[in-house]
């Protein structure tokens, strides 16, 4: 590697924009004539829309319109989507009731959008959209999953007949029960993985911009993958066309996977900058985040595993709740499905493994992806089992881990995944080396003999990640393909632009990518410009989410960078008049090896764009472009402990120590990763320890600001030791494996396993709150 | 946020004429309640009067028997004060565990008290140093100022100029922040006065806001060490109840940061 090179640890061009104010993001944008949105939303959980009447409002200073969901819904704009299709274990499709992107008779839950005002300014929509007067029924409403599933529960959607969207399953569940029926032990949970809301720093927002004279519009929006947005819009929404439709996402402040979604006030704005005949900006405020974006986990589970007499696993039984909240967000079928169930192997041989997971509607804002999106709720699950297990068998946590490793790749579990390669014992003993593990029952009794409770906890996560292949997710159910597509353009200079369909928004890709083609070619990442987040710049691209942009994205460029560096060595080889096969790139230049014939990159990019001397019948220029479509999804795993005390009097928890070995195949940019390791433990710990979407008894969000909703600290977290064991992907030439979510899925457990030992006490739900703990040690 | 009318008053005078002036006037000081509530549309005053860079209004004294901090002092300088922390550790150290830098170097102690929010960290150290409240109008002692939640004994208009601290034998401050708001989830102020006297007020716990604890006292007058609190029992009743901490949580951290109090008191 070179220093800008794969594995370097470059920092990222792209953070003196960001730590200097010159960031651009929706909100910066200003267009000419541009008028503001300001919505209307229902403050009850379940009502019916009885009437609205908007005539004061329409009187007030600046005030344009005001849009309500009759007129879209007359107007033909269609209903948000659901884009995987998941079947009930009676082959039925699942059970869904219509989103409009405004209700027009219903509100499902607290937040939800029944009218928009379009005012001069941001202050006039607000004051109008006071006079607009909303005459609700309200009706009787339900948050909670069993509640909602219960005989005589409200009901949300007639088209969900016991508010349930599908009772699916997995596995083999005579393979299971006969499992059971031989175990020497059984260890039985119940376990919630509590609802979170993803609270990226930026808020979101939409610039809406209708062309009446092209009949062109052209949406900027906080999106994690533009053209999945133009996609949509155009196939499902009866926005525009595509190809009348652009969709910038500029630099954006952090996804999570909640700006994955086409959101109601994306499709609001366009509708109505077509409507008024002016651009119209949307920007959410933090109240609007937490009622709006979608939130993430929320499942209530009960999982058996059993044990032969030798302490190995035979089976593991699953039965899971998963609360969708009012309306089935754009992948949110799939993440209690697909991401979840299909990970419930974690690192373990299990030869049996039977899933089930009914989905349930809620008077609750809509569930979907967020950072790990299904596999923290497995991993979470499977290393709580682990530890209990350990406990209730008597043996150390780690070494009932280590004696049902999988060891042998590739690795088919019973629940789809092929894992390929991995080295689990290697990242244990790793991270029980890096905390001294074997000198834990010391430190606990010193800490004992302080009048301090102090635990350690392990967590052996797995996740699937880069997700594909397409043909694949397509036979489960996906709407979409799962590729990623690049361009790279040589300059006639030698300068080199990369086209991708990744969109950064925190990830780093203007270095990272940059890296792979300075590596390639031996120049300065000064030379390379990465190009994103513009559909009438990139032809296509999947966007980025589920840790996929360095296994598919990068990929896909490595895959353009190879084409473009095969006609780029014809040219050299003909301009030197040596042999193609001679030709080497070093440096920055092509050279005929063993001589010392050379010619510098920018002369062979302009040989190819001058055209005076190319080989007979080449097609001048240096652009190539490919499409690549993973063979396997990647395995990222790695080995969590965490050592803390508890405080007895409060039930405050400190840490001690928190140790993370993983496994992320080949690094890119080793910083960035430890960037991303760092922050997706924050999320992981955050959930463990603080984090909770709490909804009172009648749908009412409780935590609905920061003043109530915990989001962790620097001085809430550790000092993190990081490190690394390698096994290379052998799904793609990079050998990557992606390292985005990895923290957020493999922390929780070994923050709660910790608290549990240290307290004795192993009845702990998430998030783990002082008051919890304390109530816990109570017996 | 509403329109309204922004004055910036150079004397506490003229601050209280523009106050009579106006139809809803409110004061601003550090303005970290009152302006997110502004934001919010859930207040809108006719004027705000800043009152924050009223010079008599900032300034710590301290006499060999009192440390006064004036109204729109920011917690910061209390925090930082060495008069203060020799004086009066305790509540040099209360002052350092209000919220985060930006709101300690805004936030005045005036603006705190006047608002009464239930788990406002001074609320407790006014109450068990026993000090004195100054207003433009008059003097009210700690134990006739807190009238419940976010409301006191000041009349409308009327405006805190200074807090007079007495310097008492033995003082500490154990707080247990909310995980959330950083607020008191319980805060627990103990004080020796220097009469022998014993006075422990507990605020983020009550749901009257914030009020003495007189089962602490009684223990800590017989022997005023932390391990004098072994056997007392803190009733749950009265005590506020949410996700956060149910009663009962609450009554044990009275109980614990009561003796952590004391522990740091010495």
């Amino acid at each position: 590697m070179g220093i800008e090179g794969i594995g370097a640890s470059v920092v990222r061009k792209e953070d003196k924009r960001f730590i200097t104010g010159k960031g651009r993001y929706v909100d910066d944008i200003k267009l000419v004539g541009m008028t503001h949105a300001h919505f209307i939303r229902s403050p009850h959980p379940h009502a019916k829309i009885k009437g609205i009447d908007a005539s004061a409002a329409l009187k007030m200073p600046g005030v344009l319109a005001v849009l309500n969901g009759k007129e879209l819904v007359d107007d033909k704009i269609g209903n948000l989507i659901c884009g995987w299709m998941i079947h009930s274990k009676d082959g039925s499709p699942m059970k869904m009731g219509a989103w409009p992107a405004m209700a027009p008779e219903v509100v499902r839950f607290v937040g939800q959008a029944v009218a928009v005002v379009i005012a001069e300014s941001k202050n006039q929509a607000r004051d109008a959209a006071e006079a607009v007067v909303v005459d609700y029924e309200e009706l009787p409403a339900v948050a909670d999953v069993k509640a909602a599933i219960a005989p005589g529960a409200p009901q949300l959607h007639p088209e969900a007949p016991g508010n349930q969207v599908y009772d699916w399953v997995i596995g083999d569940e005579a393979a299971v029960n006969d499992a059971f029926s031989k175990a020497a032990n059984v260890v039985t949970m119940e376990l919630s993985n509590n609802r979170l809301v993803p609270n990226a720093m930026e808020p979101r927002a939409a610039i809406a911009d209708y062309d009446a004279a092209e009949e062109h519009f052209t949406l900027y929006t906080t999106s994690q993958n533009p053209h999945v947005a133009r996609l949509v819009l155009s196939a499902f929404y009866n926005i525009a066309p595509e190809h009348k439709l652009r969709v910038i996402a500029p630099d954006v402040g952090g996804g999570f996977g909640s700006k994955i979604y086409i959101y109601p006030e994306e499709m609001v704005a366009l509708w109505a900058s077509k409507k008024v005949g002016r651009p119209v900006k949307w920007t959410g405020d933090r109240t609007e985040s937490f009622l709006t974006d979608a939130h993430g986990r929320d499942h209530v589970t009960k999982a058996e595993m059993a044990f032969d007499k030798d302490h190995k696993i035979t089976g593991l039984r699953v039965k899971t709740y998963a609360n969708f909240g009012g309306y089935m967000s754009l992948f949110s079928s799939s993440v209690p499905t697909y991401l979840y169930a299909t990970l419930l192997s974690g690192q373990y041989t299990i030869p049996a493994i039977h899933a089930e997971v009914i989905g349930v509607y809620t008077n609750t804002t809509p569930v979907d992806a967020y950072r790990g999106a299904g596999r923290p709720e497995a991993s979470y699950l499977l290393e709580r089992m682990m530890e209990t297990a350990a406990r209730q068998l008597k043996v150390d946590p780690a070494e009932l881990r280590k004696k049902n490793f999988i060891t042998q790749f590739p690795h088919q579990t019973p629940v789809i995944m092929a894992y390929d390669a991995g080295d689990f014992n290697a990242s244990l003993d790793a991270a029980m080396k890096a905390i001294d593990y074997a000198g834990f029952p010391s430190r606990k009794a010193k800490a004992k003999s302080e009048g301090k409770l102090r635990g350690i906890g392990v967590s052996c996560y797995i996740e699937a990640c880069g997700i594909a292949p397409s043909k694949a997710v397509g036979s489960l159910g996906a709407g979409v393909g799962l590729w990623e597509s690049a361009e790279v353009r040589v300059n006639p200079v030698g300068t080199i632009e990369v086209l991708t369909g990744s969109h950064s928004h925190g990830q780093g890709h203007e270095t990272a990518f940059a890296q792979l083609v300075a590596d390639r070619l031996g120049i300065s990442i000064n030379q390379v410009q990465i190009v994103h987040g513009d559909t009438d710049k990139v032809q296509f691209g999947m966007g980025t989410y589920g840790s996929r942009s360095a296994a598919v994205g990068l990929t896909a460029i490595l895959k353009a960078m190879e084409k473009v560096e095969a006609k780029a060595k014809k040219i050299a080889a003909h301009q030197l008049e040596a042999s193609e096969a001679d030709i080497v790139i070093e440096g920055g230049e092509f050279k005929v090896t063993g001589t010392d014939k050379k010619i510098a990159l920018p002369m062979v990019a302009l040989a190819a764009y001058t055209a005076h001397n190319l080989p007979d019948g080449m097609e001048p220029g240096l652009k190539e472009s490919a499409f690549y479509d993973p063979s396997n999804f990647t395995f990222p795993a790695g080995s969590y402990i965490c050592e803390l005390e508890v405080d007895p009097g409060t039930g405050k928890t400190t840490f001690v120590n928190f140790v993370a070995a993983d496994d992320f195949g080949r690094l890119i940019n080793p910083m960035i990763v430890e960037g991303q390791v760092h922050g997706g433990l924050a999320q992981g710990i955050g959930q463990a320890l603080l984090e909770h979407a709490v909804y009172d008894g009648n749908g009412q969000p409780v935590t609905a600001s920061f003043m109530d909703y915990a989001m962790p600290r620097a001085d809430d977290l550790p000092s993190f030791k990081l490190s690394h064991t390698t096994t290379l992907c052998p799904g793609n030439p990079l050998g990557v494996k992606g390292c985005g979510e990895a923290g957020a899925i493999g922390s929780s457990a070994a923050v709660i396993n910790a608290i549990t030992d240290a307290i004795g006490n192993n009845a702990l739900e998430m998030p783990a709150t002082p008051d919890r703990v304390w109530r816990a040690m109570q017996g | 946020m509403y329109q309204t009318t922004y004055h910036r008053a150079s004397s506490v005078d003229e601050a209280a004429s523009l106050f009579a002036k106006g139809s809803e006037p409110k004061y601003l000081a550090g303005g970290h309640t009152l302006l997110p509530v502004m934001k919010q549309r859930l207040a809108s005053p006719s004027d705000v009067i800043d009152i924050a860079r009223i010079k008599d209004l900032i300034g710590i004294e301290v006499t060999g028997d009192a440390v006064t901090i004036r109204a729109a002092t920011t917690h910061n300088d209390v925090a930082n004060s060495a008069a203060v922390q020799k004086a009066i550790p305790a509540l040099a150290h209360l002052a350092s565990t209000i919220g985060d830098p930006a709101v300690r170097h805004r936030g005045t102690i005036g603006g705190s008290l006047a608002n009464n929010d239930p788990a406002a960290d001074y609320p407790a150290a006014v109450l068990a140093l026993g000090a004195t409240i100054k207003t433009n109008k008059r003097t009210i002692a700690a134990d006739d100022f807190f009238k419940g939640l976010f409301t006191t004994a000041l009349d409308d208009g009327e405006m805190i100029t200074a807090v007079s601290f007495p310097i008492p034998a033995k003082g500490g401050y154990s707080k247990f922040p909310h995980p959330a708001s950083r607020f008191a989830l319980t805060g627990v102020f103990a004080v020796k006065t220097k009469a022998g006297d014993v006075r422990v007020a507990a605020t983020g716990a009550f749901q009257g806001g914030v009020a003495r604890v007189g089962a602490i006292e009684a223990a800590l007058k017989t022997n005023w060490a932390a391990s004098a609190l072994d056997s007392v029992t803190v009733s749950a009743d009265g005590l506020m109840s949410d996700i956060h901490a149910a009663a009962d949580y609450r009554a044990n951290l009275i109980k614990v940061m009561a003796q952590r109090a004391v522990q740091a008191a010495g």
